[in-house]
């Protein structure tokens, strides 16, 4: 017993630390400069002809918004929809909404980017969150409707008694019910689009609309010479120090939020 | 408040004196159409992104379809030159042998994560966090950050290698031979998304009633017993969706190889949607890169729906 009890902590431990050497290796290598430790790598970063401009930073987070508020929006329409009325085709929405998740995004960018400039959103943010918020839905959708079922009729029921509207009832009642699946669903949209590498690559074609991943990745792509690897681990902290920040104020109720999805579904 | 509408409307309702089945009807009708508004922004979205390219991206598969001319249609030319592609061919050997492989390390890998951490034990939440954490970073700076780690500038792998005797001189390991490329682009992936299916599967191994074991160990069954006829029985469906997840991510392999080997040495790890890629936005021939589409989509669809029968025949 004690015997397994040790090796758990040191397998684990050793685990642990395979893990997390690499994230903790790219801070270090991001501030080590060829004399000592200095910001010199994020100045070449944010200076070297491809390197990474305010705009692009301004791109991400307007598209980070986007996102995130366009994925709330509708799924916590379509949740309280699905969890809570009963309509002709309900069941049909709900299955083709999945679907997405078994159709790979890949196979369908293609188009996307042909049907964008068709309707004159081509190389555009709105266009390209538009595209990220649909990607989310087969999970937000199913999260919020597992949700909105979770919450009890009688709380529904009271706030009609007391005239509510069903979107009053929505709005006082049952959002803050649903809070922590809100900010599961918000959380995933967050990190998918503030990292989103593929669809940004295909949708954006000017420098000037290119989001920070973009941009970080292009200083790498475009050089044919030798690569600035130290200014690439600054981007790579840069772009991934704002989702750890995240992570660790919400890892409860990510986790939580993600472990009840995962048993109903 | 509760007190003084209800009397109301009940009075409201005796002196409309309809029966009380219409108006549940009428109410129900009404709820209906609520329903139906509340739904309607999912439905323009999925029908706008999703439907709509999902025909488009057929319809174009069978035409001539360069980046910046009027399209023309050249049925079927585009699936009969897929063939002919030796890019194509050498890609899709590549992404088959590349999904094999990474989902059996990887599920490996998960499951041992997740059994290690599936106990309240001390330091489980730290050990859980630590497997996790890795997902926080997007894929592509992740991609970017093993670039780094495995460059002979400024990572220590080479030289901790060398410290010890495995390794001498300068190694290459994303762009040296295909088959360290292929592991770096491997070890990435491991480390990257282990921690989140490692997730998946202690919902599921959470979701085993204790009882059961319990009931194993008053037999008197092994450790190992208990994992061969509880554990892997009643993970079945969890372990299905992880495969699933793996496969399918597996085959749509994108970033890694982008980022990390450029598709190299000599076109060895590129995957079937750099071929897409490259197809529409190197080659300017949006048709031929929409039928290549069209095959993986069809290849996946069909992997799922098969992967779900299973699923259903055995959660009967």
């Amino acid at each position: 017993m004690n015997r397994s009890r040790v090796g758990y902590s040191v397998t684990g431990a050793a685990l642990a630390i395979l893990f997390l050497f690499p994230l903790l290796w790219s801070g270090w290598a991001s501030v080590r400069t060829g004399s000592g430790f200095g910001l010199e790598n994020y100045d070449r970063l944010f200076t070297s002809d491809n390197g990474v401009r305010p705009q692009h930073v301004f791109n991400s987070l307007v598209v980070s918004v986007l996102t995130v508020g366009g994925t709330l929006f509708v799924a916590t329409l379509g949740g309280y929809a699905f969890g809570r009325f009963k309509f002709p085709g309900r069941d049909v929405l709900f299955l083709v909404t999945l679907a997405i998740l078994m159709v790979p995004y890949a196979t369908i960018l293609i188009a996307l980017y042909v049907l964008l400039g068709w309707i004159g959103l081509e190389d555009s943010l709105i266009g390209l969150s538009l595209v990220l918020v649909m990607f989310q839905l087969p999970f937000s959708i199913f999260m919020m409707r597992n949700s909105f079922e979770a919450v009890p009729r009688e709380l529904e029921e009271s706030a009609q008694m007391d005239g509510c509207a069903t979107l009053g009832t929505l709005l006082r009642i049952m959002l803050p019910a649903v809070k922590p699946g809100l900010i599961t669903v918000g959380l995933f949209a967050f990190l998918t689009s503030w990292s989103e590498f593929f669809a940004p690559l295909i949708l954006l074609n000017s420098t000037d609309k290119f989001t920070t991943t973009l941009a970080v990745v292009n200083m790498r792509t475009a050089s044919h010479g030798s690569i600035d690897y130290a200014a690439l681990e600054a981007g790579v902290v840069f772009m991934a120090v704002p989702c750890l920040i995240l992570f660790a104020f919400m890892q409860r109720s990510y986790v939580r939020g993600f472990t009840s999805g995962a048993i109903k579904g | 408040m509760t007190i003084v509408t209800t009397p109301r409307r009940e009075q409201r309702a005796e002196q409309a004196g309809s029966p009380p089945a219409r108006r549940r009807r009428r109410r129900q009708t009404r709820r209906a159409w609520l329903g139906i508004a509340y739904a309607s922004p999912t439905a323009v979205m999925v029908a706008l992104f999703f439907l709509t390219p999902l025909v488009l991206v057929g319809w174009m598969s069978l035409h001539r379809w360069p980046l910046l001319a009027p399209p023309t249609l050249n049925a079927p030319d585009n699936f009969t030159t897929i063939g002919d592609n030796e890019l194509v061919r050498s890609a899709t050997w590549f992404t088959i042998k590349y999904t094999v492989i990474i989902t059996v390390l990887l599920f490996a890998v998960s499951l041992g994560l997740a059994l290690l951490v599936q106990h309240r034990r001390r330091g489980v939440g730290f050990f859980r966090t630590a497997f996790f954490l890795p997902m926080a970073v997007g894929f592509a700076s992740a991609s970017l950050l093993f670039l780094g780690l495995l460059s002979d500038e400024i990572g220590p792998v080479s030289d901790l290698l060398r410290s010890i005797g495995l390794i001498d001189g300068y190694v290459s390991w994303t762009s040296g031979s295909a088959n360290s490329a292929l592991g770096s682009a491997v070890v990435l992936v491991i480390w990257r998304f282990a921690g989140f299916n490692m997730l998946i599967l202690l919902t599921g191994l959470q979701a085993i009633p204790p009882e059961i074991y319990e009931a194993a160990r008053v037999d008197g069954a092994s450790r190992w017993q208990t994992f061969r006829r509880i554990t892997l029985p009643l993970l079945r469906p969890t372990i299905a969706l992880v495969l699933t997840l793996m496969v399918t991510g597996s085959l749509l392999a994108f970033d890694q190889f982008w980022i990390l080997t450029r598709g190299g040495p000599d076109n060895s790890t590129t995957s079937l949607v750099m071929v897409i890629y490259r197809e529409a936005f190197i080659r300017l021939d949006l048709g031929s890169a929409a039928a290549i589409s069209v095959v993986l989509l069809v290849v996946l669809v069909v992997f799922n729906v098969i992967q779900l029968g299973v699923l259903r025949r055995r959660s009967n």
